[in-house]
């Protein structure tokens, strides 16, 4: 079995089409909503954790390619600007994975790519515009 | 027992011994403070927080034809400076915001630029635009002005800030059911977080806690420059309760500070957002404290465990100026990540850098064992606290009839 995250983008005419209910239904993958933003006739986002087979994964994303919907891998999304960066680990307490935390000897705030899910809390709390979201 | 003209003799023949707040802790713990105090000449401290009490002066050059700016209205980067002084002398505050930011009117507001954020890009050596209306006299005719402007092209530029370097700061928590949105950093509903803002066992005011060497005229790490402490900051508060080895067990002293920005350093003030709060400066100060005697020593060698400080619900308690402490934790408890509140385990964070705080400290002790830097003995001491000094709050008395027009 295989997790990934992805961030899809629904061009207006696809947000009344339930294309979550098809991924798990007809391609058995089990999905995780950990944002959305999406309202009728208008563009939609939807961040998702799929996990699957391979094979199951590869024919899911070939069904939203054909549908229509952009799809886009979720971690190269959140940078984190070290020359920004104070460390000062305003964000530690907040994030809700531990995608950012503190290595306690040197104090320095660390970011595991891998445990974010873009929630974008990081970008509310960090005073010093280090953390960017970019979908 | 030694002076500091002892001390800054050793330093210019490169045998001072100089250790940061935090390596003079195992020294004295090996050493015993007697021969600790005997070998040890200097403890540098540091902090690096937001201080929004923080701004620059600038005399910016006369223009031909001339133009008076005292009187009129003057802009940098579009943030407002002040203007009353002489013809070309504007004063920029660090939590200075454009006139057209929609500020909170869609809450929280985001706040991305500032006077902060100014201060930052002046030290960088990037121009912004100065823009200024006048009303024009016989001797400065000219009523209208834009130019791009940078350090360089000005006379004066010093960063002068009137309250820095809080001797210790406030845990804060939110008791009510809703995010807030402070200068304490976004906290969550239900006591959800705990941010504290203080460098601890490296901070310079927690280091001389009695400021028995840190005074008036002290040279100090500013900004990545040399600066001065020029006066006790505003609200400082020396009476509040301290530990038996004379620590602040609250907010207390602050500092007022002065220093050329010509010489500053980007990495050292930064423009500051808080989300729904508004815009600040962070700033870097490193303060050298010269050791005196053993009891000299034996505070500035104080550690996290032996520090502490009150936990303030921010969402009722401070907004309503209401005094009381939801209890007391030490730095120590904070840096390991959770304290315990009403009987609940709260995750903490930092808003002021303990990493560059020790970074800071590192580079006012390069200094001195090079030479560079000599310390000084302060003009004057702060008020301390046997001052009687009362930090007020504010009494709001009725206008008058006649005031009321």
């Amino acid at each position: 079995m295989t997790t990934t995250k992805v961030v899809l983008r629904f061009p207006p005419e696809l947000t009344d089409q339930p294309v979550t209910y098809k991924l798990i239904k007809e391609y058995d993958l089990m999905v995780n909503i950990l944002r959305g933003h999406i309202i009728p006739k208008e563009e939609g986002m939807l961040v998702l954790e799929l996990t699957g087979t391979k094979k199951q994964l590869d024919r899911g994303m070939d069904y939203l390619a054909k549908l229509g919907v952009e799809t886009q891998r979720l971690s190269k999304d959140v940078k984190w600007l070290t020359n920004r960066c104070t460390h000062c680990t305003a964000c530690t307490s907040l994030c809700p994975t531990h995608a950012l935390s503190i290595e306690r000897d040197s104090m320095m705030v660390d970011f595991d790519n891998d445990k974010c899910i873009a929630c974008e809390m990081c970008i509310t709390v960090c005073p010093y515009s280090a953390m960017e979201v970019q979908f | 027992m030694k002076t500091v003209e002892e001390i800054n003799e050793k330093i210019k023949e490169g045998k001072a011994l100089v250790l940061t707040a935090e390596e003079v802790i195992d020294f004295v713990e090996q050493k015993g403070s007697k021969r600790a105090a005997e070998e040890v000449d200097v403890v540098t401290t540091g902090t690096f927080g937001p201080m929004c009490s923080s701004g620059a002066y600038f005399n910016v050059g006369h223009s031909k034809p001339r133009i008076k700016l005292g009187g009129g209205k003057a802009y940098l980067n579009d943030v407002p400076v002040y203007t009353g002084f002489a013809a070309v002398d504007i004063l920029l505050g660090a939590t200075a915001v454009p006139d057209d930011d929609p500020r909170n009117a869609v809450f929280p507001g985001q706040f991305a630029y500032g006077g902060g954020h100014v201060i930052e890009e002046l030290v960088a050596g990037k121009e912004v635009r100065l823009t200024a209306t006048a009303y024009g006299t016989d001797c400065y005719p000219r009523k209208k002005l834009e130019t791009r402007i940078s350090l360089a092209d000005m006379n004066e530029a010093v960063l002068f800030n009137p309250r820095n370097c809080y001797q210790n700061y406030n845990v804060a928590v939110n008791l009510s059911d809703r995010a807030i949105y402070t200068y304490m950093g976004v906290l969550q509903p239900r006591l959800g977080n705990a941010n504290y803002c203080s460098a601890g066992q490296l901070s310079p005011l927690l280091c001389d806690p009695l400021y028995r060497t840190i005074g008036i005229g002290t040279r100090i790490f500013l900004g990545g420059g040399v600066g001065y402490v020029s006066w006790q900051g505003t609200q400082h508060s020396p009476c509040v309760t301290r530990t038996d080895l004379g620590v602040p067990r609250m907010p207390a002293g602050t500092i007022a500070v002065i220093g050329d920005l010509k010489q500053m350093d980007q990495r050292w003030l930064r423009g500051t957002s808080f989300r729904g709060y508004g815009v600040t400066l962070t700033v870097g100060i490193g303060v050298p404290i010269p050791i005196l005697d053993e009891d000299i020593l034996a505070q500035a060698a104080a550690r996290d465990e032996d520090i502490v400080t009150q936990i303030v619900d921010y969402s009722e308690a401070y907004p309503q100026r209401e005094s009381g402490s939801l209890g007391e934790v030490s730095y120590a408890q904070l840096k390991n990540g959770e304290i315990s509140v009403d009987g609940k385990e709260v995750p903490t964070a930092s808003l002021s850098s303990y990493a560059m705080a020790r970074e800071i400290a590192g580079i006012l002790k390069d200094w001195i064992q090079r030479g560079e830097f000599l310390l000084t003995e302060c003009v004057q001491g702060l008020p301390s606290s046997d001052s009687g000094i009362v930090f007020k709050g504010l009494q709001e008395k009725p206008l008058r009839a006649q005031n009321r027009v």
